[in-house]
């Protein structure tokens, strides 16, 4: 197991009588790109800032390539970082000069940073605002010279806290398409926090879910969309409908779980009587008009209610079901949705297969 | 009018008739407040910073504290001073009343607390997360505060020339401590004074128009480089 | 970059030239410095100007000359904040004087003081033979008449001449103004109004004021100057030697006719009259 770049150990930050912060233990490896989520005042920030060596924990400690971080060493070690927040923070004057203050800082004569410079400059998309004032500047305008003003210094560690969060979406869909290219041509270790799940996704391979101070499951991006460790987990990644149940039945890894409204089976390996929660992705859920009670195939599970609510996304329908035994959350692409024509108030049944359910 | 006009023609007549005591005079007022703005300001824009920056227990006193020396009565500043530094004091052993460097300490007194709020105003008035992000890039606190300060410079360099137009204009102080001695502590306010109790209106007037001339001159300097670059309003219809 | 410099070249230029300011404290050995409190009328009265330098060049000595109001001036010197007094109120410092607080008390010279007013005279003063018998005059006519009205020892002497003529001044016609000789002689001239004020200063404001002078001569408006010594238990560090110095030097004969002759080219007549090693009630007009 390769020695961690960054490794975090038994840190605690509070805040008078309220821990904003309490990880145990938290690795990151060398060229890997970690999301954290988790929803706002969860210590996402407070988190960014202890890894970043601006801010020293109440308890606990920061090992940097090994070497624990100190007062004496904070400034070498938070050299080889580079820190980019949700805004900009640029300084009065044009955008180079904001770019290469990392390396005016770090003491590197003019040329050699006019050498380095340039190509970020270009990568970003910005090398024709060079000399502009950076009050004139559009917000996804600024933000990459923040962008560049981080990498340009070649960090061993890239911390980002919600970069895209003051951007409009389009901006916002643009910056992210161009820092995945970055980050994977480059191959810089990257810890991101954000609250948006789809930036997660699309940046983060391993992904940490971060609530209330404390950090609930960290693994793949895999496992942390289907297998929430626990409710508040489920909540964050996006496990809308939530069925609390019994177990009925258990054999070969397949459980029969009972609820108010009916039964349905799932993957997992809990004894009869045991008390479960089943989670299911919206994306997961299909819809149809309530066609009577029939013989469930082996792979699928049905619930019937009623039509709540019909929000339009961009892309989607959401659909909100009400059930006997509380809400179900599905989606629907435009299409399948106008095939359907639903309405709030029909009768329909939910249907999802025995492999989308997670259960805990 | 006449009278402001016999003022100027007079101010005209002391400056480039080379009366070398009203040279004197401006060249100690000078010397001395701006020893006194110099003194505020390497004391006072520290502390400023301090407060702006950082959280200690009685933070919320020392700004309070602060806030209220910026209003404080020259005069009594002066008086409180004399106090101190009178033969009959307890810092009578320094020998340091009727001296000018009792007046550029009672001036310190003044100028300080102004130079301290409202550079603690101009940090404050920075986005929190600037240090972060400047430390985030590398740089060392030193570095990060000069940034700062330059980042902020235009509310600091208001914090200046408001230390020195306090103290160049009073006279309440400077005429306690300073006992208005004839080439010894006499200063352009405290000469204005005398002149308009003797009645010579003129020459006060003078003394007044001098005074002005510099204060505008040097704030003419200072706003030149506080206004370098700065962002143009929009015209609003 | 360039900035920079100049900004520092000019704190370096600025610095150098503050050294020269003595900013250690007791740079100058104290024996030198002499504290002379006096009123601001004898400082306007332009008197010292002459003097002090005459002083300093004969003993070396160099004085610091404190001019305030007069019961300030006694004050400092009762405290010790001051080695030597030169004041003209007579009453106030017979009281000091007997309190032990200031010593040797030495008369210096004389002025007097003088009524004027408008010219048309509305009270009618110049019939007067006294002048608390002009003041009852204006009090009974209501002429407009400006008082000093800050305790100093013009005001004192104003207010002994109301305490003889048996009133006590009060109503609109009755102006306190608050302030020194020249800027009450200002109000005066500008209200056309009767106002007390000594000859020096009125001589010195010259064509300024246009009110002629109605009342003169009378014993009572003498204004007469004494210098004092400060009693070195009044506090620490007293200068006597220099405090002794100054009042020798106040009535030694080569300043006396110094005094004498002071005003003479300027307004044709002098303004004080030398009276050291008299006695009060010698002197007459």
């Amino acid at each position: 197991m390769a020695e961690a770049l960054l490794a975090l150990r038994d840190i605690r930050v509070q805040y008078g009588a309220t821990t904003a912060l309490e990880v145990s233990s938290f690795d990151v490896h060398a060229g890997e790109v970690v999301a954290v989520i988790g929803p706002n005042g969860a210590g996402k920030s407070t988190l960014l800032r202890v890894m970043g060596l601006l801010q020293q924990p109440g308890s606990g400690s920061v090992y940097f390539r090994g070497e624990q971080a100190t007062p004496k060493n904070s400034l070498e070690m938070r050299r080889c970082m580079a820190s980019v927040f949700q805004e900009p923070l640029l300084l009065n004057g044009p955008v180079y000069s904001n770019a290469a203050l990392g390396l005016k800082l770090r003491g590197l004569p003019g040329d050699q940073i006019q050498k380095k410079l340039r190509p970020w400059l270009e990568r970003l998309g910005i090398a024709h605002l060079i000399s502009r004032q950076v009050r004139t500047l559009s917000g996804g305008e600024a933000q990459r010279t923040s962008l560049a003003r981080g990498l340009v210094l070649d960090p061993d560690l890239l911390l980002l806290d919600e970069p895209f969060s003051a951007l409009d979406a389009p901006t916002r869909e643009a910056l992210l398409l161009d820092l995945q290219e970055i980050l994977t041509e480059t191959g810089i270790t990257t810890v991101m926090v954000t609250h948006d799940l789809q930036e997660a996704a699309a940046l983060g391979k391993r992904i940490g879910v971060l609530s209330q101070g404390k950090l609930l499951q960290l693994g793949s991006q895999r496992e942390i969309l289907t297998r929430p460790l626990n409710e508040t987990v489920a909540a964050i990644v996006g496990m809308e409908t939530k069925i609390p149940g019994v177990v009925e039945q258990a054999a070969h890894g397949i459980i029969t779980v009972r609820f108010n409204g009916g039964t349905a089976r799932a993957m997992g390996d809990f004894s009869p009587g045991a008390k479960v929660i089943l989670c299911i992705r919206p994306e997961d859920i299909d819809v149809n008009h309530y066609r009577g009670e029939r013989q469930c195939p082996n792979e699928k599970n049905f619930i019937r209610g009623n039509v709540l609510r019909i929000s339009p996304l961009i892309a989607h329908y959401r659909i909100a079901i009400r059930t006997e035994f509380g809400c179900v959350a599905a989606l629907a692409s435009k299409s399948s949705f106008t095939e359907l024509s639903l309405h709030e108030g029909d009768d329909v049944s939910a249907s999802f297969s025995l492999a989308a359910v997670h259960v805990i | 009018m006449e009278l402001i006009w016999q003022g100027i023609v007079k101010a005209v007549e002391l400056v480039f008739g080379g009366d070398s005591e009203v040279w004197a005079i401006t060249w100690l007022s000078l010397k001395i407040s701006g020893s006194a703005t110099l003194i505020s300001l390497l004391l006072g824009i520290p502390l400023g910073i301090l407060l702006a920056l950082s959280r200690f227990p009685g933070r919320a006193i020392a700004v309070a504290l602060v806030n209220t020396g910026m209003g404080l009565p020259p005069v009594v500043v002066g008086l409180f001073i004399s106090i101190l530094l009178w033969r009959s004091g307890p810092l009578g052993f320094l020998e340091l009343i009727y001296t000018p460097s009792a007046m550029i300490i009672a001036q310190v007194v003044i100028a300080f607390p102004i130079v301290a709020g409202l550079t603690m105003a101009s940090f404050q008035s920075l986005d929190p997360n600037l240090a972060l992000q400047l430390l985030g890039i590398g740089a060392s606190k030193l570095q990060a505060l000069w940034l700062l300060c330059k980042e902020a410079r235009l509310p600091l360099l208001a914090a200046v020339m408001a230390g020195f137009g306090g103290v160049i204009s009073e006279v309440g102080a400077s005429m306690m401590v300073g006992g208005n001695i004839r080439a010894q502590t006499r200063v352009l306010t405290t000469a204005t004074v005398l002149e308009t109790s003797k009645g010579n209106f003129d020459i006060a007037i003078a003394l007044g128009l001098i005074l002005l001339t510099l204060c505008f001159a040097l704030n003419f300097l200072l706003t030149h480089i506080q206004q370098r670059g700065q962002m143009k309003w929009p015209r609003l219809s | 970059m360039r900035r920079l410099n100049t900004v520092v070249l000019c704190l370096a230029a600025a610095f150098s030239s503050f050294s020269g300011l003595k900013l250690a404290p007791g740079a100058e050995p104290k024996d030198r410095n002499v504290i002379l409190s006096t009123t601001t009328s004898t400082q306007d009265s332009g008197l010292l100007d002459v003097l002090v330098p005459l002083f300093e060049k004969q003993t070396g000595y160099t004085v610091k000359t404190i001019s305030v109001g007069t019961g300030q001036a006694l004050a400092l010197a009762a405290k010790g904040d001051a080695d030597v007094a030169l004041v003209h109120a007579p009453s106030l410092e017979k009281q000091y004087v007997a309190d032990g607080k200031l010593l040797n008390r030495r008369l210096v010279m004389y002025n007097d003081f003088v009524i004027i007013g408008p010219r048309s005279d509305p009270a009618k003063i110049k019939s007067a033979k006294t002048a608390s018998a002009a003041l009852r005059l204006i009090e009974q006519s209501k002429a407009r008449f400006v008082s000093r009205g800050d305790n100093s020892g013009t005001h004192n002497l104003e207010k002994t001449l109301w305490k003889e003529a048996g009133i006590e001044p009060k109503g609109d016609w009755y102006i306190e103004a608050g302030q020194g000789m020249g800027a009450t002689l200002g109000i005066a001239n500008e209200r056309n109004a009767y106002t007390i004020t000594d000859r020096g200063t009125y001589l010195a404001l010259g064509s300024r004021i246009s009110l002629p002078i109605l009342g003169e001569g009378d014993k009572a408006l003498l204004n007469i100057y004494s210098v004092m010594e400060v009693n070195p238990a009044n506090g620490p560090r007293i200068n006597t030697a220099g405090g002794k110095a100054f009042a020798d030097f106040m009535v030694a004969p080569q300043t006396q006719s110094v005094i004498k002759n002071f005003g003479v080219e300027k307004f044709s007549q002098p303004l004080f009259v030398p009276v050291a090693g008299k006695r009060e009630d010698e002197l007459g007009v």
